[in-house]
């Protein structure tokens, strides 16, 4: 079973606005059947000042789709149209406490319900601008389609590649045997062959490895260049990561934005680790800021 | 009332009586099999009593045709990648597109590896068709591996029969029945079945323990080679307790598998009827007049598994279902999709899996909550309106594909 967060067994267990809004003048219907997943999100919006008084769900999925459905009515309430419009599928999986990674499309499809609504309110026609596959990476939540676009958007040839561009495999690297099917599939398709020692094309900015033993000073200026090598990729996902404190070999960052209280951010926080150490050539591990008191405790006792 | 466990195709409570045959293997008879030493010296005989514990519920000819392996997918692989490394002239495979992905997976593995897989149909009701599947063996045939029972459904495929086609025209035969055994009756010295995978943990012995049944005389490559255990052909130092305890499961299971047939039956079929009579737009998927006794697996149209069983887990049962969502793909189960099951049902079936122990109560308990969960969620579908469903589901609700 999925670790649900209480949030989420909270709403799916006692959903709030379940039904269709009876006088509703913006209509969003989003989701895929085959996927097993649909919602009907109503809307009744003040004409005048835009804000929405009314909002209902119908929906057909899973927990976390009927929990996501049901935060999202209660989040927009109050909200006018173009403040809606600014939710993005993190701050419902936020409000949610956390998704696990196979359940954030179900935010996802929360954000674009909104989206088909108040364009049917607008009198737009909604376009739906991603195609969502089969999730390869779950410690970075990649699917599918999202790699072979980038395999073929950025002429990418090896795993290596992959997860430079993406993130995916950049985790536990589990998935690195279906990251390599797809790309000997995507280079079958351009009449290339895979070639698993094929120099990446592009490099990650480098980042000279330093030799010997550092200083504090050199040791916190080095780990503040890679996180800030990183950052792109963490804003990204609308999420960042500051360094609080370097004790020896031990690093304590603050998650935050998306990050904070996303179920991935530990996953993430390896992956930082694994860079640093990477780079540094030593060992370092890196905690969560939180975790700070629990040190100071100790050094009192 | 205590919690209700329904999902014994999943896994199976380990029998008190099997525990306790197991744990002499951990605490004093914990030596190497292989070893001379009094810390060893009954351990062959557990291991011998265990083989013929297993040959007497399957009914094969010799102990010696039975190979202790991790589990079943180690069986059905050992079964697999053995026949096309015996006969590496052969290219094809015969199977079914609703096996376990045990089989599925690995099939389509050695798919691109350039071996020729057929994969054969069913028809609505989970049937496969001996025709099509007689055209299909020829001397190019390396294996062919059909399920004895699906999980899902509890769909009872005619091995025997189609084994005998498979030896009729040359062809080796594996089936994986891991759902069938200890569930129903079998003498597979009465048939031409070549190599059968069975799991100890769906017959109520612990997990991490199978068989790989394997015809005297059929050719074979191992997958472990490394020693002489099982005659060379598993190598690794043997799982002693659980290979004790296995044999002790199927001891009990051969005892119980007329209650099997009957009392449990019983159970399953007095839900299926409460439930199919008091949920309206509900039906029994599978094959209903060829089934294993103890599954039954519900479809409740306009509403989506998952969501089902947190109310049924809410509510002390346990069951599972086949939707997209429990497993995290993006599609629902491979077997409703073989049956053209539409996915408004094929997303909310719901499997309840019986074992001898389980209640005539806690059927009745689950019939008691079954109508209002269904009832709870269908409220919440834009496929429901008020009594039933809206007029033409598909047309009144179509979202944009997200």
């Amino acid at each position: 079973m999925w670790d649900y967060s209480d949030k989420v067994k909270e709403h799916f267990f006692n959903p709030k606005n379940a039904g269709a809004v009876a006088d509703a003048n913006a209509t969003g219907e989003v989701g895929s059947i085959s996927c097993g997943d649909a919602l009907r999100l109503t809307l009744k919006v003040d004409d005048d000042s835009e804000i929405i008084l009314e909002a209902g769900f119908q929906t057909f999925g899973c927990g976390s789709a009927i929990a996501s459905s049901s935060v999202l009515t209660e989040m927009i309430i109050g909200m006018t149209i173009d403040d809606a419009l600014k939710v993005t599928n993190q701050d419902i999986a936020a409000q949610l406490e956390g998704l696990p990674p196979e359940k954030m499309h179900c935010s996802v499809m929360g954000r674009e319900a909104l989206q088909a609504a108040i364009a049917n309110y607008r009198g737009e026609v909604w376009k739906d601008d991603h195609e969502e596959g089969a999730l390869i990476c779950k410690c970075f939540a990649i699917d599918a389609v999202m790699i072979e676009e980038m395999v073929w958007a950025n002429k990418l040839r090896t795993v290596e590649d992959v997860t430079n561009f993406t993130k995916a495999g950049g985790g536990c690297a589990a998935c690195h045997e279906d990251i390599e099917a797809i790309l000997e599939k995507v280079l079958a398709e351009k009449g290339e062959k895979f070639d698993p020692t094929a120099a990446p094309v592009a490099q990650p900015e480098k980042l000279t490895a330093v030799k010997g033993p550092m200083t504090n000073l050199q040791r916190i200026k080095k780990i503040e260049e890679v996180l800030e090598s990183l950052r792109p990729s963490l804003l990204a996902d609308g999420g960042d990561v500051e360094l609080v404190e370097v004790i020896g070999n031990t690093a304590y960052v603050n998650m935050t934005g998306a990050c904070n209280g996303c179920q991935m951010a530990a996953m993430t926080i390896a992956g930082i680790q694994q860079r640093l150490m990477e780079v540094m050539g030593e060992f370092i591990k890196v905690v969560p800021a939180s975790e700070m008191s629990k040190l100071a405790q100790i050094e009192v006792a | 009332m205590a919690d209700i466990y329904l999902d014994n195709n999943a896994t199976t409570k380990v029998d008190h009586e099997v525990v306790d045959v197991m744990i002499p293997y951990f605490l004093e008879q914990y030596g190497n099999p292989s070893s001379i030493h009094k810390f060893a010296d009954g351990v062959a005989r557990g291991l011998k009593n265990a083989r013929q514990q297993v040959q007497a519920l399957i009914g094969c000819e010799h102990d010696s045709e039975i190979i202790f392996t991790s589990c079943g997918t180690e069986s059905n692989s050992t079964a697999l990648l053995s026949a096309i490394k015996a006969q590496p002239n052969k290219k094809e495979i015969i199977t079914t597109t609703v096996e376990h992905p045990a089989i599925l997976s690995l099939c389509e593995h050695l798919e691109k590896e350039g071996y020729t897989i057929h994969r054969l149909p069913v028809d609505k009701a989970g049937r496969l068709n001996i025709e099509s599947y007689k055209k299909l063996l020829s001397d190019q045939v390396a294996i062919v591996s059909i399920m004895w029972a699906n999980n899902e459904t509890g769909t009872i495929f005619p091995v025997a029969e189609m084994a005998e086609l498979a030896h009729a025209a040359g062809v080796m035969f594996h089936t994986d029945a891991v759902q069938a055994v200890g569930k129903i009756p079998m003498m597979l010295q009465d048939t031409k079945i070549d190599m059968l995978s069975l799991s100890g943990h769906k017959l109520h012995a612990p997990k991490g323990i199978g068989v790989l049944y394997l015809r005297r005389g059929t050719r074979y490559r191992p997958l472990l080679r490394g020693g002489h255990q099982e005659r060379g052909r598993r190598a690794g130092t043997e799982n002693s307790a659980s290979i004790v305890g296995l044999g002790k499961a199927c001891e009990l299971a051969l005892n119980y598998i007329e209650y099997e047939n009957t009392t449990v039956k019983e159970m399953r079929d007095r839900l299926e009827k409460g439930i199919t009579e008091s949920i309206p737009h509900c039906f029994v998927t599978g094959d209903l007049y060829n089934r294993l006794p103890n599954t039954t697996d519900i479809a409740f149209e306009y509403i989506e598994g998952e969501s089902i069983l947190m109310l049924l887990n809410k509510a002390g049962i346990a069951a599972s279902s086949g939707s997209a969502c429990t497993s995290g793909s993006l599609e629902p189960s491979h077997v409703m999709r073989a049956m053209d099951i539409p996915y408004t049902a094929a997303h909310g079936t719901i499997r309840f899996s019986f074992s001898r122990y389980n209640t005539m109560a806690e059927v009745d308990a689950v019939l008691e909550v079954m109508p209002s969960i269904v009832k709870t969620l269908r409220k919440l579908s834009p496929y429901w309106d008020g009594d039933g469903p809206v007029a033409n589901p598909e047309q009144a609700f179509a979202p944009t594909y997200a």
